[in-house]
């Protein structure tokens, strides 16, 4: 039954959505955290999605995954901060360079990808529980 | 007049099939929503409903067992790539949420009247045995 399916695709759509919301809290709450050197601060990190091809690998396909999680290549930014602890020799602490505005909407892109998907497994509840009360 | 099973469902049995199997396709490019270069997909129903009552009668018979088999491939009739409104999207997705929402709810209630039909099929058989 094809229906049972669209549970497995659902859900893995959810744990993928999931992934890249923890992503984004992550980049949100160390947007501020700073570091002493340029290697050392925290990068953006962003999920890559892939998806999931049956055995045949043609065509049907059943949901999707996290492929990996890259790091930004974005430069840290330099801020002239002699009075902190963590500031080099020459007074710079290094703040990760995270756009707040680009998280933000990837957050709510994020959250209504995972209720779309929460609708069409309810939607499907609903088609299974009427099948299996068919001639009743 | 006898009473035949098969002759009772009729085209529904196969109709309700191939919408469980668009649902699951529609579920498939939703939960892409977000993939890079996925393509959107979608399943003819006319074109699968023929399909599928075509299929029935000329299946191709594996005689031997290196014999590819001919149903590899074509195991959802009638599938094909949807033509995206906005052709590029910067990531290569065809995926539009909203025209897939809509194409899941309309497809819950063709699968919905489709039980419909079947169930009244299933009642007239009932009272047919009963003879009441």
């Amino acid at each position: 039954m094809s229906l049972y399916n669209i549970f497995e695709i659902s859900g893995s759509a959810m744990s993928a959505q999931t992934v890249r919301l923890n992503t984004t809290a992550s980049n949100i709450a160390n947007a501020d955290s700073v570091a002493s050197s340029d290697g050392e601060v925290y990068k953006a990190r962003h999920p890559v999605f892939s998806t999931i091809m049956n055995q045949l690998g043609n065509a049907q396909s059943g949901g999707v995954r996290v492929a990996g999680i890259v790091e930004s290549q974005a430069e840290a930014i330099a801020r002239y901060q002699p009075e902190n602890p963590m500031a080099d020799d020459e007074g710079y602490v290094y703040a990760p360079n995270i756009s707040l505005v680009e998280e933000m909407a990837n957050m709510i892109s994020a959250s209504r990808s995972y209720q779309s998907n929460v609708q069409v497994a309810n939607m499907t509840k609903s088609l299974l529980t009427k099948t299996l009360t068919l001639g009743q | 007049m006898a009473i035949s099973f098969e002759k009772a469902f009729g085209v529904h049995e196969t109709a309700l099939n191939l919408k469980a199997k668009r649902a699951e396709v529609i579920a498939n490019n939703l939960a892409n929503a977000d993939t890079p270069n996925f393509k959107s997909r979608d399943i003819d129903f006319k074109k699968a409903l023929e399909l599928a009552n075509s299929q029935r009668a000329s299946k191709l018979i594996r005689t031997h067992e290196s014999h590819i088999d001919s149903r590899i491939g074509t195991e959802i009739p009638g599938l094909s790539y949807r033509i995206p409104l906005q052709p590029d999207t910067g990531d290569g997705n065809t995926v539009e949420a909203q025209i897939e929402q809509t194409k899941f709810a309309e497809n819950a209630m063709q699968y919905q009247t489709s039980l419909t039909f079947l169930n009244s099929r299933i009642k007239g058989l009932i009272s047919a045995l009963k003879g009441e």
